[in-house]
């Protein structure tokens, strides 16, 4: 028998990149700044899971402008949504596993 | 092996959790709505108190477009104004108080969200309902709020609790149906900003805050 565990993506046994792809489910774009405050994670350890979830093909990044600050925003993309319901596919098939 | 069974389950709840926290303004109080609800009885008693003939009708409508009826409005948007800065100003005090006691910021992307869904519908009606009364065109003044009130907050209702859709569904019925009602305005009004405030805010507290 396979092991259900075999299909959980291995990029999101963090819980912060976990929640970074929450959270872009729900927000069609979100900027580092929001995403921080959601998440109560420090600037450096946010960037890195960001960068690792960008180098996968999860998320978009757009640079942007307001005023003379940089605004980065994230977004999700089409692989992205599908590694990410495709891993709660996995988590609820072994939640009925058990029952 | 329990241990390891119980961690999908929390996971997929810590999702649901997040998920909810950065896209929808939780913090919402029902306190807001019955403090709000409150003061919008208060400013319809305080008219009522003014205007003796209101119980007959469209009595008040003659009055306002007549010349002697100037002082009368003056009193009247006095009334309204503090009402609504009341209603305000203790709706975002409870508010507040939630969101502090949830450690949510009250002002981040989903807040700024929630303030233009409401905003968009509020601001174009006001200022369409203002250009009514320039016109001396009071008759439909006050479904005409119920009718925006309640398209703001259908609007609003993607941004926070969703429940806030079906009070929407509701003010925009009661205006409609006040439409066909000239005159009576300030009963529904009672009813709109009043009773059902009242009744939306209790029953959110219950179900939401009651056990925090």
């Amino acid at each position: 028998m396979k092991n259900p565990i075999n299909g959980l993506n291995k990029n999101f046994e963090s819980r912060i990149r976990l929640g970074v792809m929450s959270i872009l489910m729900v927000n069609e774009e979100i900027s580092f700044n929001d995403l921080k405050q959601v998440l109560e994670v420090t600037d450096g350890n946010l960037a890195t899971h960001l960068i690792n979830l960008e180098e996968n093909g999860f998320l978009k990044v757009h640079k942007g402008f307001i005023g003379r600050k940089t605004n980065t925003t994230y977004s999700i993309t089409r692989p992205g949504e599908k590694a990410f319901n495709d891993h709660i596919a996995v988590l609820e098939n072994m939640i009925k596993g058990i029952k | 092996m329990e241990d390891k069974n119980q961690q999908p389950l929390e996971t997929l709840q810590d999702i649901k959790q997040i998920m909810e926290r950065s896209s929808r303004f939780i913090s919402l109080s029902g306190l807001s709505g019955i403090a709000a609800g409150i003061c919008a009885l208060t400013g319809v008693f305080l008219v009522t108190q003014k205007i003796d003939c209101w119980k007959i009708g469209n009595c008040l409508l003659n009055r306002l477009a007549s010349e002697e009826g100037l002082d009368l409005k003056r009193e009247l948007y006095l009334i309204a104004a503090g009402t609504f800065t009341a209603a305000f100003i203790l709706a975002f005090f409870f508010t507040w108080l939630r969101s502090r006691k949830n450690n949510v910021p009250i002002w981040g992307h989903v807040a700024r969200r929630l303030m233009w869904s409401v905003a968009i519908p509020l601001i174009a009606g006001g200022f369409f309902l203002y250009q009514m009364i320039e016109l001396k065109q009071y008759e439909l003044i006050a479904p005409g709020c119920l009718i925006f009130y309640g398209l703001a907050l259908v609007n609003a209702s993607r941004h926070t609790l969703s429940e806030v859709r079906y009070l929407g569904y509701l003010e925009i019925l009661l205006g409609l149906i006040n439409c066909r009602m000239i005159g009576y305005g300030l009963y529904f009004w009672a009813i709109g900003f009043g009773v059902f405030h009242i009744i939306y805010g209790s029953i959110m507290w219950w179900k939401y805050e009651r056990n925090s």
